[in-house]
């Protein structure tokens, strides 16, 4: 059972490391992004293919994958999400969404329905363990993969909170009308945070591909994950994800113990259990559910 | 060469057209009081210099320059700082977080964190507290000094007497007369008519989106601003005021 | 500023909209004998044109009209043909059972409402798509269904080909017609404004009393309801149920480009991207992979550049409005101000 907790919290570390970049990217932006999922699922495959036509691992291929991602995010806000969150709170929706069919069914097209695994390309880091006292073993690239959470989440939460950069991101956040007139450049800001989401999101993908498998159309699962576990989290800081990636994997993991179908019935199961809690005390949505500033400022 | 000219603008909130081709100009050192009654299209005329607001027609140079097309972030760079009614700080940012922002634009100069918090003392104490816990005193000197940490050739002040006490307002003002004294360049709107024309060296009143009435603030008469503000100077409604 | 000479004149329906509502008639009429000339084929086709309407006009009730988002719609596609199944199963007559699921549908979407319709924007989205996640495991978990693998609406095939084929066809006439005739009187009704209300300024709207909840539930109960009725018929002609086919996103994916490519917000324009979506399928649909990229990509296209939809640029360039759902000023023209804007007719704009 103790087994069964322990892989729960780390497997919390990629949800988190996957929610972050999507929490990041609606704290900042205003905007979910539908195509999150897909675009983590890219990254995979873009690894993948590095390693599996180039003989790159897939540790090095990041040192590609990521700039590549970078870019992808800022392209992305300046072409795509600039433009439709001009037309309201509900066309990046539309647009995000559409983006996610297009990058899914291109996999599609290039790669075929087989599943793929980053996992032959990382040797034996895919089913090493330490053994811990109790005969408990732990994932050496659960660890890894738990770690990284927490690195990327501390400096994220660092670099908001004492750059010049993050504090120009967050004041864009508050009201970019305003953050204009003292300088910051809105559109700018905007586009390094979907760069830096993007980041996370690449980040995200190569886990996903080495520690488990996936297919063209795995980017859907990954976004709702993402989600539950962003709002699960809650808390206006970045630390929330963690709590809540933890929550879900664990609901996850205790729930496949239950039924086979139990895994993802017992994350969802627990997603709306914590939503309807939350919705019931508090009578706030999303935006009071992650403690963000609303946007008058006296 | 004027420091700043507006030059026929106009400029539109939604459909209402608030601006309808107001022109005037500023020189270096000068202080310009802006007043008249609510709507009468102020905040809307400093929010377009400052590049919040595109206009509609006309134009704003700075220094010779036309600002047409420059967005508010560079117009910081190049030296208009406004103070924007109701302040509009970042309330989940500390004092010193905002101060911090003002000094994004990079603009090289005098003022600091410290020189801002010697003017306003009072703020000493509220450095690492969050903005939207100020008082409104505390706010509006926020506000100003985050206007002036970017080392403004021109700055705007919007109604910054908006929701405060008189006492704390003579303590603004106080600041003010420092900033003025000192050569930097004012444009100043205030329903206070009693302050404004004090402390201005010249006065505009607008109406309804026009400029009504434009003098030094020496010379205009209590009566002669008063008329232009309501209207009254108009012979029959609806023609243009003489 | 100069008086005015007459005073505005506001019109409900107008010629064009008059000749519209006779040419609708018609079409259903023509509609409605059409299986006598129509091949097999054909008319499976034609079902499947009317399913397509009707979950293009739910989706934009739900979007459009309520500002709700959702993609999640296919759980209540999924619900509409398994509790078809379920009824089926308990003896129930299949025709009966379709519509009875329907009903069913509509009355589970109550209770899902109470607790969604808290949330906004994009986590509405996203949580209905979780709800779809979820009813499709649950639904998987039933013996009759036997998970992915799935079970039919056998006590259909008592009941030959032809007739059956034939009796589908009427039915999802029936339906779809029925759907919009009762989405046009609630749009032409005080739900109507209610809706346009809400649409304008939420809390402006319940400042004067519109029932802003109340309404939104109407339209997503409706809505579940009209798609329940399209999965029940899709089932129909089917005969299959597997739930991975029917709680699939890609139901939502051809909604949203149906809405999106039609006119969001407008109620010609969800008719006019069915059909777009129909001929587009009829055409491409075969070749695969590429035709979801394409209708991915246009979706994409349209919510950046022609974000109104077709009919909704149509309406806005000429002032077209076939169906009379709200109302016309038409300012008279002499009113002069040396200020005043260039005079054009104010037609009550449905915007997304």
């Amino acid at each position: 059972m103790s087994n069964q907790i322990i892989q729960g919290i780390l497997l919390g570390g990629y949800y988190a490391l996957i929610a972050c970049g999507l929490s990041f990217m609606f704290s900042v932006m205003r905007i979910i992004n539908l195509a999150h999922g897909s675009l983590a699922v890219f990254a995979a495959f873009a690894l993948w293919w590095l390693a599996s036509r180039f003989h790159i691992p897939p540790f090095v291929g990041l040192l590609i994958v990521l700039p590549l991602m970078a870019a992808i995010g800022w392209a992305l806000q300046r072409f795509l999400l600039e433009r439709s969150a001009r037309g309201g709170a509900l066309l990046p929706i539309l647009t995000t969404f559409g983006l996610a069919i297009v990058i899914d069914n291109m996999l599609f097209e290039q790669f075929g329905a087989d599943t793929r695994s980053l996992a032959p390309y990382i040797g034996s880091l895919s089913y090493d363990s330490w053994e811990w006292p109790g005969s408990i073993y732990v994932g050496k690239l659960a660890v890894i993969m738990f770690a990284t959470a927490v690195i990327l989440l501390g400096g994220l939460q660092l670099f908001l909170t004492r750059t010049r950069l993050g504090r120009s991101i967050r004041a864009t956040s508050e009201d970019p009308d305003t953050a204009g007139l003292v300088g910051v450049d809105a559109r700018r800001a905007n586009a390094i945070a979907a760069s830096i989401a993007m980041v996370t999101v690449g980040l995200a993908g190569a886990f996903l591909g080495m520690r488990a498998t996936f297919d063209p159309y795995a980017g859907a699962p990954q976004l709702l994950f993402a989600f539950e576990a962003a709002v699960i989290g809650g808390a206006g800081s970045l630390w929330g994800t963690l709590v809540g990636g933890i929550v879900l994997a664990l609901a996850q993991t205790l729930g496949a113990q239950v039924h086979p179908q139990g895994f993802l019935i017992g994350g969802h199961a627990v997603f709306l259990v914590v939503l309807f809690v939350r919705l019931s005390t508090s009578g706030l949505g999303l935006r009071g559910l992650l403690r963000l500033p609303s946007r008058s400022a006296s | 060469m004027s420091l700043l000219s507006v030059e026929d603008l106009v400029v539109r909130h939604g459909l209402l057209q608030a601006v309808r081709g107001v022109s005037f100009s500023i020189e270096r050192g000068e202080t310009l009081a802006l007043v008249g009654a609510n709507g009468a299209g102020k905040t809307t005329l400093l929010r377009a210099i400052a590049g919040a607001h595109q206009p509609a027609a006309g134009r704003v140079l700075l220094d010779g320059a036309d600002l047409t097309n420059v967005p508010s972030h560079r117009r910081v760079g190049m030296g208009i700082a406004l103070v924007p009614e109701g302040r509009k700080l970042f309330v989940q940012m500390t004092v010193e977080e905002n101060l911090l922002l003002g000094r994004t634009a990079g603009r090289p100069g005098e003022w600091s964190v410290d020189r801002v918090l010697d003017m306003f003392p009072n703020l000493k104490p509220r450095r690492h507290a969050k903005t939207g816990h100020l008082s409104g005193g505390e706010q509006q000197a926020t506000a100003i000094g985050r206007a002036l940490m970017s080392n403004p050739e021109v700055l705007l002040l919007d109604e910054v007497s908006l929701g405060l006490s008189p006492l704390i307002v003579d303590r603004v003002y106080a600041a003010l007369q420092g900033l003025i004294a000192s050569g930097t360049t004012i444009i100043l709107v205030e329903q206070d008519l009693n302050r404004a024309l004090a402390v201005s060296d010249r006065v505009i009143c607008m109406l309804e989106g026009r400029v009504a009435l434009e003098g030094p603030s020496k010379a205009v008469s209590r009566d002669q601003v008063t008329k232009a503000y309501f209207g009254l100077h108009r012979k029959s409604p609806g023609s243009v005021p003489a | 500023m100069s008086a005015v000479s007459s005073s505005p004149v506001i019109e409900r329906g107008t010629a064009t909209s008059r000749i519209a509502a006779i040419a609708v008639a018609v079409i259903i009429a023509l509609l409605a004998i059409a299986p006598q000339f129509l091949s097999a084929g054909a008319v499976d086709r034609m079902t499947a044109l009317f399913i397509y309407v009707i979950l293009a006009a739910m989706w934009n009730a739900l979007a459009g009209f309520g500002g709700l988002v959702s993609v999640g719609q296919q759980v209540f596609f999924g619900l509409g043909a398994y509790f078809a199944i379920r009824l089926a199963d308990a003896g129930l007559n299949p025709f009966a059972s379709l519509f009875v699921s329907a009903i069913v549908v509509g009355v589970v979407s109550w209770p899902l409402s109470l607790f969604m319709l808290r949330l906004r924007n994009g986590e509405f989205a996203i949580g209905m798509w979780v709800i779809a996640a979820l009813t499709h495991l649950l639904v998987n978990l039933d013996r009759l269904v036997q998970g992915e693998t799935g079970t039919s609406l056998i006590s259909l095939n008592v009941y030959d080909a032809g007739t059956r084929r034939v009796a589908i066809y009427w039915l999802a006439l029936a339906s779809m017609t029925a759907l919009l005739a009762i989405l046009f009187g609630l749009l032409r009704g005080s739900t109507g404004a209610a809706i346009r209300a809400i649409r304008d300024n939420e809390d402006a709207a319940a400042s004067v009393g519109v029932r802003v909840t109340g309404t939104k539930r109407l339209l997503f109960v409706l809505a579940a309801f009209g798609i329940g009725v399209a999965g029940a018929l899709w089932l129909a002609t089917s005969i299959t149920f597997q739930p991975k086919t029917y709680f699939n996103v890609q139901w939502t994916a051809y909604m949203i480009f149906m809405v999106l490519v039609g006119g969001i917000g407008t109620f010609e324009g969800a008719i006019l991207g069915a059909l777009v979506f129909f001929l587009i399928e009829t055409w491409f649909g075969g070749t695969g992979v590429w035709y979801l990229v394409g209708l991915g990509a246009t979706a994409v296209l349209f919510s950046l550049f022609l974000p109104r939809g077709l009919w909704g640029t149509i309406e806005e360039r000429f002032g077209l409005r076939l169906l009379p759902v709200g109302y016309r000023v038409r300012l008279p023209a002499t009113a002069v101000d040396g200020d005043a804007t260039p005079q054009q007719s104010t037609i009550s704009r449905e915007k997304a």
